[in-house]
């Protein structure tokens, strides 16, 4: 398992990996909001976490047809299915893989760029807090989606189509714990809350995308 | 002799030819007198005026849109479990059904929404959650359409359909504790001694059954259609081979 999770990193930081593309996206989003919203800084403050939010979001859903596309393509989809490695086992290391290099930078970054939308001082806690523990759970339902999809030629469309109502608890619970860090109340619940999100889809997710897998690969 | 031989497609196809135009028919009488019973022989709700008549609409097909789904979670465990091919096709059969409940209420909802709370839309946690079953619903049949091989894409359709469910569910949720809400309180609940008066109470109760029967009806018809292409296949593919 550690091996895979080796292999699935160096492959994603290599070129043509989608390591550097889903954090340079995140920027530009960031940057574009205050041209779209206008620069007064009370707006973007209002409306800073749960844009940071979204555009995390979006820059996961960047990378997903990645997670096994290439893999299905060149065949290693199939060793991994007949390897002693449980699918489900190489399913949660390819969520984690995901996460590692999209989810954890995405993490780090979003406090700097909350400085550019002038975020409320209170909140960068929450956000780096909310953003750790609800990226996982992006990455293991995306995942879960690239498995679905992972047949299909061009499934890079459908693949958001199908995963995007499915990140709406993750979404609605991570900006709210920044939103009410913003204002100074009492997030506990939020973030507990995703916690549960979280975890709850890593203990269920994996087996649904072996299954999944193991029909595609039929 | 047990239920599952119901199942078998040609069987099926038996049972369903005498019951469609019945429950087509049975659907067709309940809604024309429920509906001309609910708009022309209730009175108005003194303060929403005649606006209230429109639950004969929003109720039922709101009821029938969640409804669809748990229909579709049912049929696509007992594909799962059983692999019975006419369960797999009912589900699929049913998605657009529930999809068009879904825009109904959605519909209604704005229609009545307009002159009751002055706008056509607005973040509540009711809306939202029916906004977000609607595009699980699109997620669905785009799966559908998008996969050739029938079997693959019934099985993946299946899982879809039940991860989605937990998700839907954990998003009704989600939205409550995001939003407080305009919607007032179910209108229908078994355990209440009065859900709505009387007057409105029996009309809606017709409605609804009218709107249960037209869904099964058009399942059932959609699900024939599905039995029917699935052999126009088989038939080409062997003349092709001969």
């Amino acid at each position: 398992m550690i091996a895979l999770l080796r292999r699935d990193l160096r492959l994603a930081v290599r070129a043509g990996g989608g390591f550097g593309l889903g954090l340079a996206f995140f920027l530009i989003v960031i940057v574009l909001v205050p041209f779209g919203v206008g620069p007064e800084t009370e707006i973007l403050t209002r409306i800073a976490p749960g844009i940071l939010w979204v555009a995390s979001l979006l820059a996961a859903l960047l990378s997903l047809d990645r997670i096994f596309a290439l893999d299905y393509e060149d065949g290693s989809l199939a060793l991994l299915a007949t390897s002693p490695l449980p699918l489900e086992g190489a399913a949660l290391m390819k969520a984690l893989a995901h996460w590692i290099s999209t989810g954890l930078p995405l993490t780090i970054a979003a406090p700097a760029l909350g400085f550019l939308l002038s975020l409320a001082p209170e909140a960068y806690g929450f956000l780096l807090m909310s953003l750790l523990i609800g990226t996982p759970a992006l990455s293991m339902i995306g995942t879960f989606g690239a498995a679905l999809t992972v047949g299909l030629r061009r499934g890079g469309l459908l693949l958001s189509l199908l995963v995007l109502p499915l990140y709406v608890p993750t979404l609605i619970f991570g900006a709210e714990a920044v939103r009410r860090g913003a204002n100074g109340l009492d997030a506990t619940g939020a973030l507990v809350l995703l916690g549960a999100v979280t975890a709850g889809a890593f203990a269920l997710l994996p087996f649904a995308t072996a299954a999944t897998l193991r029909i595609n690969l039929r | 002799m047990s239920m599952w031989e119901y199942a078998n497609p040609k069987r099926f196809m038996g049972w369903t030819a005498p019951v469609l135009p019945w429950s087509f028919g049975l659907a067709m009488a309940c809604l024309v007198v429920g509906l001309v019973w609910g708009f022309f022989f209730t009175p108005d709700d003194f303060r929403q005026g005649s606006t209230v008549k429109i639950i004969y609409l929003h109720v039922p097909a709101a009821l029938m849109a969640i409804n669809a789904w748990i229909m579709m979670l049912v049929a696509s465990l007992i594909w799962v479990v059983r692999r019975h091919h006419v369960s797999a096709l009912a589900a699929r059969a049913a998605a657009p059904v529930g999809l068009t409940m879904t825009l109904i209420a959605l519909f209604t909802g704005a229609i009545w929404g307009q002159p009751m709370w002055g706008t056509y839309w607005a973040w509540d946690p009711r809306l939202t959650s029916f906004l977000i079953l609607f595009l699980f619903y699109m997620g669905y049949i785009a799966l559908w359409e998008a996969i050739e091989d029938p079997d693959t894409a019934a099985d993946l359709t299946s899982v879809l359909c039940m991860v989605g469910s937990i998700f839907a569910i954990l998003s009704r949720y989600a939205v409550n504790f995001w939003n407080q809400g305009l919607h007032q309180g179910a209108s229908l609940s078994l355990d209440a001694e009065e859900n709505v008066a009387d007057v409105f109470w029996i009309p809606l109760l017709v409605c609804i059954a009218g709107f249960v029967l037209l869904f099964i009806a058009l399942v059932l018809m959609r699900t024939r259609t599905e039995i029917r292409v699935r052999r126009m296949r088989a038939l080409e593919a062997r003349a092709r081979r001969a």
